[in-house]
C-alpha cells in the first residue's frame, strides 16, 4: 500500500516550501507576499489570524484550521472569540446557500401557475 | 475563591526538584542547543552589561497557585526572606546606585516586612516595582495596599492572562478574574494606569497553553482599548511574557504530551536579535536565602551566579557587572519570537 493512506498528512504542513522546488520564483514571490499580508497595518495582525482562522473553516482547509488555530492563540485570541469567527464563517457559508433560495423562487415563480 | 491546586512541593511530586526539572529537559533531543544559538546570535558566552534592577525574590508563600507558576508557590509555602537578608539587600542599595528594586514572590505582599521594605526602598530614591497577583490586593488585611502603593510611587506589574475571563480563570482559579478587575478598579480610583509615571500599572500576559505569547506592541491597544470597553478599567503597558518550562508549567507541558512540541517551538522560533536584552544581563536576582542568581528562572532551577562570591552577604557588584551568565535549555523561552523578560518582549 502506498505509504500516504490519507489524502491528508500533518506533516506535509512543514513541507509547504518545497513548493517552491519547481517553479521557484513564483513561490518566492508568494511567501513573499504572504508573510507581507499577514503584518500589523490597517488591520492588527490578531485580526487578520482569526480572519485567517475563519476562512481556513469557510475553505475546509485542514493545514490551515491547524496552523490559524494556533496563531490565532499566539496572536492573542482566546477561544471563545475563535469560536465566533468559526460561527461567523458558517453564518457566510449557510447565508450563501440559503440566499440562492431566492434564484429558486424566481425560477419557480416563472415557470409556475 | 475557586480551585486550590496542591503545589509539586506540597504533592512531594519528584518534579518539585531542580534538578529533576533540569534533567526531564536535558533528556529532550532538541533541533539546537542554546550554545550553538548564542554563538549566532554573538553572545557566546551570554554576559551582563550593568545591574540595572535588583529583583528580590521575598518568598514563595501565595495566596494562588496558578497552573503555569515556575515558583512553585502557592499557601503551603514558608519560604520567606529573613529581615538580615532584606536589611543586607538594602545596605548594597546604599553602596550602589541600582536605581530599580524590583520584589517578586510568591505573592510579596505576603511577606511580614513587605510594607517596610517598600517604605525603605523608596526612602532611598529607587524605584519599586511589585509584581502583583492582583487577588491579594482583595483579601482582608491587605485591602488598602493600593494606596500605599501610590504614597510609595511603587509601579505595580499585575499578572491578567486575557481582557476576556475564560483564559484567565483557566490558567489562575475560578474567579480570579472577576476578583482581578475589583483589584484593578481600586488601582485606577487612587490613579494609576492613566499615564502618571509615579502611578504606573502594567498589565501581564502569560499564554494559558503550550504556545507562545502575542506580540505586546501589536497588542497594547486592542487591550487598552477592550478593557476600557468591557470592564471600564484603565492600564499603562502591556507586558507579554512567554511561560518559562519549569516547575509547575513543565508539569502541564509534560502531563499533557506538550512538552516535546513546546520545545521545539522555543527552539524554532530563537530570535538572535532577542538575546541581547535579556533581563539577566542586566538583573541581579535574590533569592528568599540571600544566594544570587542571573535571574528568577534560574533560582527556581537553583543555578546561582558563576563565580566564589554568590550570597548577597558577600556580594562584589564590580565583579557582577560584566559576568558570564548561568544559562541551560529553559533559555530558550526568553530568547523565542519577540524574546521575553520581566519587562515584556526584549526586541
Amino acid at each position: 500500500m502506498d505509504k500516504h493512506e490519507h489524502y491528508y498528512h500533518r506533516a506535509d504542513l512543514g513541507r509547504f516550501g518545497e513548493i517552491g522546488n519547481t517553479a521557484g520564483p513564483l513561490a518566492e514571490k508568494f511567501f513573499a507576499w504572504y508573510g507581507a499580508v499577514f503584518a500589523d497595518g490597517a488591520l492588527s495582525a490578531r485580526e487578520k489570524s482569526i480572519i485567517a482562522l475563519a476562512v481556513a473553516h469557510a475553505v475546509q482547509c485542514p493545514y490551515c484550521i491547524d496552523a490559524y488555530s494556533k496563531d490565532a492563540l499566539e496572536k492573542g485570541s482566546d477561544l471563545d472569540q475563535m469560536t465566533e469567527a468559526v460561527h461567523v464563517a458558517a453564518a457566510i457559508r449557510g447565508g450563501a446557500s440559503l440566499v440562492h433560495g431566492i434564484q429558486m423562487r424566481n425560477t419557480v415563480n416563472k415557470i409556475g401557475m | 475563591m475557586g480551585r486550590h491546586l496542591p503545589t509539586l512541593h506540597e504533592r512531594r511530586e519528584p518534579l518539585a526538584a531542580a534538578a529533576v526539572q533540569l534533567q526531564r529537559l536535558h533528556a529532550l533531543a532538541l533541533p539546537r542547543e542554546l550554545d550553538a544559538c548564542l554563538a549566532e546570535a554573538g553572545h557566546q558566552p551570554l554576559l551582563a552589561t550593568k545591574v540595572e534592577v535588583l529583583q528580590l525574590n521575598v518568598g514563595k508563600r501565595c495566596n494562588q497557585t496558578c497552573r503555569h507558576c515556575h515558583v512553585d508557590a502557592g499557601p503551603d509555602r514558608t519560604e520567606v526572606m529573613p529581615h538580615d537578608v532584606l536589611v543586607r539587600c538594602l545596605e548594597l542599595l546604599d553602596h550602589s546606585v541600582i536605581p530599580t528594586v524590583d520584589i517578586t514572590g510568591g505573592a510579596p505582599e505576603l511577606h511580614p516586612e513587605f510594607r517596610w521594605l517598600v517604605e525603605e526602598v523608596h526612602r532611598r530614591g529607587r524605584h519599586v516595582i511589585d509584581r502583583c497577583n492582583l487577588t491579594i490586593l482583595e483579601t482582608g488585611p491587605y485591602h488598602d495596599l493600593p494606596g500605599f502603593f501610590a504614597e510609595h510611587e511603587v509601579e505595580v506589574v499585575c499578572s491578567l492572562p486575557h481582557y476576556r475571563a475564560t483564559n484567565t480563570d483557566a490558567q489562575r482559579g475560578d474567579g480570579v478574574f472577576a476578583t482581578s478587575l475589583r483589584a484593578l478598579r481600586r488601582l485606577n480610583e487612587v490613579g494609576y494606569g492613566i499615564g502618571d509615571p509615579k502611578r504606573r500599572l502594567v498589565v501581564v500576559s502569560n499564554p494559558v497553553g503550550a504556545f507562545l505569547p502575542p506580540n505586546q506592541r501589536s497588542l497594547e491597544a486592542e487591550w487598552k482599548r477592550e478593557l476600557r470597553r468591557l470592564h471600564g478599567i484603565e492600564f499603562d503597558a502591556l507586558y507579554c511574557i512567554t511561560n518559562m518550562p519549569i516547575s509547575r508549567y513543565l508539569e502541564w507541558l509534560e502531563s499533557t504530551g506538550n512538552l516535546s512540541a513546546y520545545m521545539d517551538r522555543l527552539v524554532a522560533a530563537f530570535n538572535p536579535s532577542a538575546v541581547g536584552g535579556v533581563m539577566c544581563r542586566t538583573t541581579l536576582s535574590v533569592g528568599w536565602d540571600g544566594t544570587l542568581y542571573d535571574c528568577d528562572f534560574n533560582q527556581m532551577l537553583e543555578m546561582p551566579i558563576i563565580g566564589p562570591r554568590h550570597t548577597i552577604h558577600e556580594v562584589d557588584l564590580d565583579a557582577l557587572a560584566h559576568r558570564t551568565i548561568a544559562v541551560d535549555r529553559h533559555c530558550f523561552g526568553c530568547t523565542a519570537g519577540a524574546g521575553s523578560s520581566c519587562g515584556g518582549s526584549t526586541t
